[in-house]
């Protein structure tokens, strides 16, 4: 189960700051790129035997020159694929890593939470941890002691207090780390993917805080891949593709976009799928698959279709004998095989007959209840007359949907609430 | 909604040695050493008397092996027991820290690479833990030195100068150690050697004054040496022997000592600029 089925809870009213309000980041042009050695120099005789070695480097740049503006009070989402550069601008925020050009400007305190639970020493109690963590995101020692009750409550770890790190389990480490993040109050907040930990109580009641932070006006910066945490707590999110903005607006269009990004990458790898499956196709039995593919609404090749939109396949068939009573079956599976319903195809010409060494083309369009995931095309051709071809997973697409879905449909709903005795 | 003071945008300058302002930088530092500290000495059965058992063992061994066997200390040295003793205690001082400090970025890996953390606080917490270290053992050192004959004397009170030029010599290279060995893993190795090459170059088994009149010239190059300055001095200071010789008249004359000076210096100078060099970027590098 995906996290955020866990946390889904309903969106609070978000008042979101508006474009008056005062920045409380801002970025302008930033750069940043990472000398890459192709062979690394690690010792002193390597470098003495290849004195040039380290200029053998591959520069690789991972935010090319971003500018944008975060307000006070806002929540604000950063998505995007993996290694796209989200946590690099994170750190960059943060002061963990130098900007190779391009300004930075922050106002108030800020915390950075790249992993939960960084900086703890595994030797010490729990409570000397919160302080020493404490310390670390700018509080004074005095300060942190003063919360550390808070801390500890939060984190429901009242009898573990003294217990050293080494000894708690690793849910309750992230209980305890969260817990500090929660108490450290400060004024900006940057948190890359740590939601997706511990026990559903405690998703829970990260929830709820998170929603708590949003009332109290604190500014977060979210980096995820959840697109349900994206448009259930961000005023606003950014996506971002190989260091550069993609888009900066609505959650919800930024959770699509990113989804559609994530998918059509895909359509490389689901080629060579395909040309694995030519070998199965050819199985000489008087009739064969030469192609299957799905189409988007330009008749052009897909591997993606969004939640709700139909599917369009064309599947092209070699006929190499006479084939009276050919039947085409198409079947829908999901990622766990299960067999969702079949599309089945009579093939005839239009007087009847099959004609020998005729290709024939077949297009279809089903309504698509699917939740989203990866589906195949299991494809059968069968005929009376001894014709038997079966190649399974002759075609493959990803349903995707900003909103995840418990199950394996999600068909189209309308649906209405009335509330006795109120006016609608 | 509540609001927020509100607080002005401000320039980040990127991540520093000293970043986050000296107060958090301070507490940070102090926080650091003290729990290293507690979890070395509380964390072990024996604890404290642990790094007490090492240098006291060596001192044992080297005691025998120095008076009875090669019978260097006893003629030319009045309180060689307790100049062996305090020599074997500082450099175990500086050898702890120096060589704890080699590894100390590397080893905060996950705090340099995913917090906001001032640098320089790692490799100074090493060398302020020693400190604490050496600062208990010197108690019983103390011990020693009144129960061997030594009488207090007001010099006693300058022994911190010579502790606070030792402290940041270790600290400067200490310093330099850590940053050069997140790029180049061999430090670790070439500082185990030179630290034992430095144990017998530092006037600390011998006296300074060992050496024959015809070799001269040799105590005058030991004296290049920042530490046998420093542990010259000490000896004087402490131990205020009629004729153990002074720093001057051990490097041959004023001019003597500016290699030391220089080197020292130097040091300290070569440890500042290449960590503030590299801090900016260690976290990337590791
Ligand atoms: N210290 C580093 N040295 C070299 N390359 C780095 C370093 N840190 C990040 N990179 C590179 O920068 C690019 C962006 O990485 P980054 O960690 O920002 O991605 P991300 O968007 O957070 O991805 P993910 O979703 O997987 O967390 C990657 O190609 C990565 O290899
Ligand atoms: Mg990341």
């Amino acid at each position: 189960m995906s996290v955020d089925q866990k946390i889904h809870i309903p969106q609070s009213v978000p008042t979101a700051p508006g474009p008056g309000t005062p920045a409380a980041i801002r970025v302008r042009d930033l750069h940043k790129s990472f000398r890459i050695p192709t062979k690394r120099v690690d010792s002193l005789k390597e470098r003495a035997v290849h004195p040039f070695a380290s200029r053998d480097y591959r520069e690789l740049n991972a935010l090319r020159g971003l500018s944008f503006e975060i307000r006070q009070g806002e929540f604000f989402g950063i998505v995007g694929r993996n290694g796209s550069g989200k946590s690099t601008l994170l750190k960059l925020l943060a002061s963990i890593y130098k900007a190779d050009s391009g300004s930075i400007e922050i106002a108030g305190r800020l915390a950075p939470f790249i992993e939960l639970g960084v900086g703890f020493n595994h030797e010490l109690t729990a409570r000397e941890n919160v302080v020493l963590n404490g310390v670390m995101m700018g509080l004074t020692p005095k300060e942190m002691r003063n919360r550390l009750d808070a801390v500890i409550d939060f984190a429901e770890l009242r009898e573990f207090a003294d217990l050293k790190l080494k000894n708690y389990s690793s849910g309750m480490l992230v209980r305890l780390a969260f817990a500090v993040m929660m108490e450290a109050d400060a004024d900006v907040l940057l948190i890359d993917e740590v939601l997706a930990v511990g026990d559903a109580s405690f998703q829970q009641k990260c929830a709820d805080a998170f929603h708590q932070m949003k009332a109290q006006g604190k500014t977060i910066v979210l980096v995820t891949h959840e697109m349900g945490s994206v448009e259930s707590y961000c005023h606003r999110a950014m996506l971002i593709s190989d260091g550069e903005i993609k888009y900066l607006g609505e959650p919800t269009e930024a959770g699509r976009r990113y989804l559609k990004l994530n998918f059509a990458a895909e359509t490389g790898d689901s080629n060579d799928e395909e040309a694995n499956q030519e070998e199965e196709v050819d199985s000489g039995e008087g009739a064969r698959l030469t192609s299957m593919r799905i189409l988007d609404v330009d008749g052009n090749e897909t591997s993606t279709v969004e939640m709700g939109e139909p599917i369009r396949v064309e599947a092209e068939i070699e006929l190499l004998q006479d084939a009276p009573g050919l039947h085409a079956g198409f079947v829908l599976a999901n990622a766990d095989d299960v067999s969702m319903f079949e599309l089945s195809v009579p093939i005839h010409s239009a007087d009847g007959n099959n004609i020998k060494g005729n290709t024939v083309l077949v297009t279809a369009t089903v309504a698509n209840p699917l939740a989203p995931g990866r589906h195949f095309f299991h494809c059968g051709l069968q005929s009376p007359f001894g014709i038997s071809v079966y190649v399974p997973k002759a075609a493959t697409f990803v349903v995707f949907g900003t909103h995840p879905s418990a199950g394996i449909l999600a068909p189209e709903t309308d649906f209405r609430v009335r509330i006795p005795g109120e006016e609608v | 909604m509540a609001s927020r003071a509100e607080a002005p945008l401000q320039r980040v300058g990127g991540p520093s040695a000293l970043g986050g302002g000296p107060r958090r930088f301070f507490d940070l530092l102090w926080l650091m050493s003290i729990t290293e500290f507690k979890r070395v000495y509380f964390g072990t059965v024996l604890g404290y008397l642990w790094s007490l058992i090492r240098p006291l063992l060596l001192f044992g061994v080297l005691l025998f092996v120095f008076t009875k066997v090669f019978r260097v200390g006893s003629k030319t040295v009045e309180h060689y027991a307790v100049m062996l003793l305090l020599g074997i205690v500082l450099f175990t001082f500086f050898q702890e820290a120096t060589t704890n400090a080699v590894t100390s970025v590397v080893a905060q890996e996950g705090v340099v690479r995913k917090t906001q953390f001032p640098r320089l606080v790692i490799p100074l917490s090493t060398v302020i833990t020693a400190m604490l270290n050496l600062a208990l053992n010197l108690v019983v050192v103390l011990a020693f030195v009144l129960a061997f004959g030594v009488s207090p004397a007001w010099t006693w009170f300058l022994f911190p100068v010579a502790l606070a030029a030792l402290l940041v010599f270790t600290a400067a290279i200490g310093m330099a150690l850590s940053v050069l060995y997140v790029r180049f893993r061999d430090v670790a190795i070439i500082w185990a050697v030179l630290a034992q090459v430095l144990l017998y170059l530092t006037p600390i088994l011998y006296p300074i004054n060992a050496f024959e009149e015809e070799n001269q010239t040799y105590e005058h190059l030991l004296m290049w040496n920042p530490l046998s300055v420093i542990f010259t001095q000490i000896r004087v200071w402490v131990l205020h022997e009629p004729d153990a010789p002074s720093v001057v008249h051990a490097a041959g004359g004023w001019a003597g000592l500016i290699p030391a000076t220089i080197i020292f210096f130097g040091v300290i100078a070569f440890g500042a600029w290449i960590f503030k060099r590299d801090a900016p970027r260690v976290a990337e590098a590791l």
